[in-house]
């Protein structure tokens, strides 16, 4: 009885909490507090100028500063069209691959219980605490000439370094915890009720995934997959030790960026950043629609 | 006996949740697990349906050892405390869903399906979702679909808990007639003894992970065999049940 009272007691104090920052939220009525308001509107809308607007700016006017001839003579050149096929490649792979171990670790680790989730759950975080350069370096001495599997691989004429298969790995490694990520919390708090009850009357996994896990995740996961794909479609660091920057072969967009740019070929440099743009920002409203849908 | 129980034993990372538990329970009763919160109630129930394992000890339901066969071949219907219905399936799909895993003929299934919709008085609301519904009806589909694929046995965890007070008690009568119009032997796991004493014909008592005693309200509260279950029961509840009889 006692207990039932306690809880009755902080569930005031929630409501107490709630009111006040209703309060705070009310029209401030002080002049200072108005002041202190467009101050901080000014800094916001400052720094989002500085830092976002402007470079998307400068990017658009000096790819188009040579006109457009000069704009399309460098987006539709061989080697950015093979950097663009690569780029989607890449991603494509490490979205497919995230989104099923992703979706698989997600559910073991909030569905089941056994020792070592702890662990398991910090593993899947690596990748966001390594720098991606330390990757490649990783995956470099793991699948190279001098690595560990370098003499098996040799043997059965398997390339990985410095070819599509690293760039991949690359790809993957960086990006597996988005979808996992995504997901855990949702499926943690979703609880495990309703896949016993489905189990009780005698489902199969599978049929409990179809028809009890999977619509309560829907827009998450594809949430997961739209920041996965943004991160894939980005990646830098670990692509560019792992790819070997070879033209044509193992370039992608962001490292072709770079290899015009190091030319003094700012135009072209800008022109294939601009595509990346693009991208980012169908991205952009695609990840709005989703979040919109998941309400 | 239909369920049998027979020196269960079950520990949870060093918490003992079952220390020696036995007791039986007829064909057609309906019998209350009650006892204060951490008593090992739940655990007694869950291991019945099969969705926990006991650490030795034999689980037999109608002479046959259940222990390690699968909850989905125990012949049992389960509801649970939140009533875990299905939220993104319709109320005649929740119902369902047990009879079509079974690969049921879809006839039979609605038929089934509009027969049990009509036994918890909710005709018509069949194309509802979970969220549409209140309390005590969400308790009643949860009913209906733990009986759809005519189990011999129904389990239910804290059936009450998730229902407002005002209306628990015109709840307990309802399901209590329900059962036994349906005639099915049934085990319910609860904390309250007036509910006990109002719905059950057979009480089980347990504390830290033990049997106290097992008996009709009557004999709980007037021949308690231990201090525990003196010292627990409140004999003005057993009023209660005699009032409601």
């Amino acid at each position: 009885m006692s207990k039932k009272k306690q809880r009755g007691y902080s569930q005031d104090v929630v409501g107490d909490g709630i009111n006040s920052i209703q309060k705070v939220m009310e029209p401030p009525k002080g002049r200072s507090n108005r002041g202190v308001k467009y101050f901080l509107i000014g800094v916001s809308v400052l720094f989002l100028f500085i830092m976002l607007v402007l470079p998307l700016v400068v990017v658009v006017t000096n790819a188009l500063r040579d006109g457009w001839d000069a704009y399309t003579e460098a987006v539709f050149d061989e080697y950015t069209v093979h950097a663009l096929q690569l780029t989607l490649f890449a991603t494509v792979a490490a979205v497919a691959v995230n989104t099923v171990f992703g979706v698989f670790a997600a559910v073991l680790l909030s569905k089941f219980y056994f020792p070592g989730r702890q662990v398991l759950a910090t593993l899947i975080d690596i990748p966001f605490s390594i720098s991606p350069v330390i990757a490649g370096l990783v995956f470099i001495l793991t699948f190279g000439n001098i690595g560990w599997m370098g003499d098996f691989l040799y043997q059965y004429d398997i390339k990985i370094v410095f070819a599509v298969p690293g760039v991949v790995l690359a790809t993957i490694f960086v990006t597996f915890p988005f979808v996992f990520r995504e997901l855990f919390p949702v499926l943690n708090a979703q609880g495990k009720d309703e896949e016993e009850a489905a189990a009780l009357m005698g489902a199969d996994a599978f049929t409990i995934f179809r028809r009890i896990t999977f619509p309560h995740i829907r827009w998450t996961l594809l949430y997961g997959v739209v920041l996965c794909t943004a991160r894939a479609m980005g990646e830098f660091g670990a692509v560019s030790v792992i790819s070997g920057h070879l033209r044509g072969k193992t370039n992608t967009l962001p490292l072709h960026v770079e290899i015009l740019y190091n030319e003094f070929n700012t135009t072209a440099a800008f022109a294939v950043s601009s595509i990346l743009v693009l991208l980012a920002v169908v991205i952009l409203i695609v990840r709005n629609l989703v979040e919109w849908k998941k309400k | 006996m239909y369920v049998e129980m027979k020196h269960i034993n079950k520990t949870f990372d060093g918490f003992q949740a079952s220390d020696d538990v036995g007791f039986g329970i007829e064909k057609g009763q309906l019998a209350a697990l009650l006892g204060p919160s951490g008593s090992g109630k739940t655990t007694i129930l869950r291991m019945i349906a099969g969705l926990d394992m006991p650490d030795s000890g034999d689980i037999l339901i109608n002479g046959i050892r259940v222990n390690d066969l699968p909850g989905s071949k125990r012949g049992i219907g389960f509801v649970f405390q939140n009533y875990a219905l299905f939220r993104y399936m319709t109320v005649a799909d929740n119902i369902a869903f047990g009879l079509q895993v079974k690969k049921k003929p879809k006839a039979e299934i609605k038929e089934r399906v509009e027969e049990l919709l009509e036994l918890i008085s909710m005709e018509g609301l069949g194309k509802r979702y979970p969220h549409q519904l209140s309390g005590g009806q969400r308790q009643r589909v949860a009913f209906a679909r733990a009986l759809a694929p005519n189990p011999q046995l129904l389990l239910l965890d804290e059936p009450f808990a998730a229902i407002d007070a005002k209306v628990r008690r015109e709840l307990r009568t309802w399901l209590r007639d329900m059962i036994e119009r349906v005639g099915i032997t049934s085990i319910f796991v609860t904390h309250d003894q007036e509910e006990a004493m109002e719905v059950a014909n057979t009480v089980i008592i347990t504390n830290h992970g033990r049997v106290e005693q097992i008996g009709t309200p009557e004999e709980i509260c007037f021949h308690p065999q231990t201090e525990f279950v003196e010292e627990f029961i409140d004999a003005k509840y057993f009023e209660a049940w005699k009032n409601a009889t």
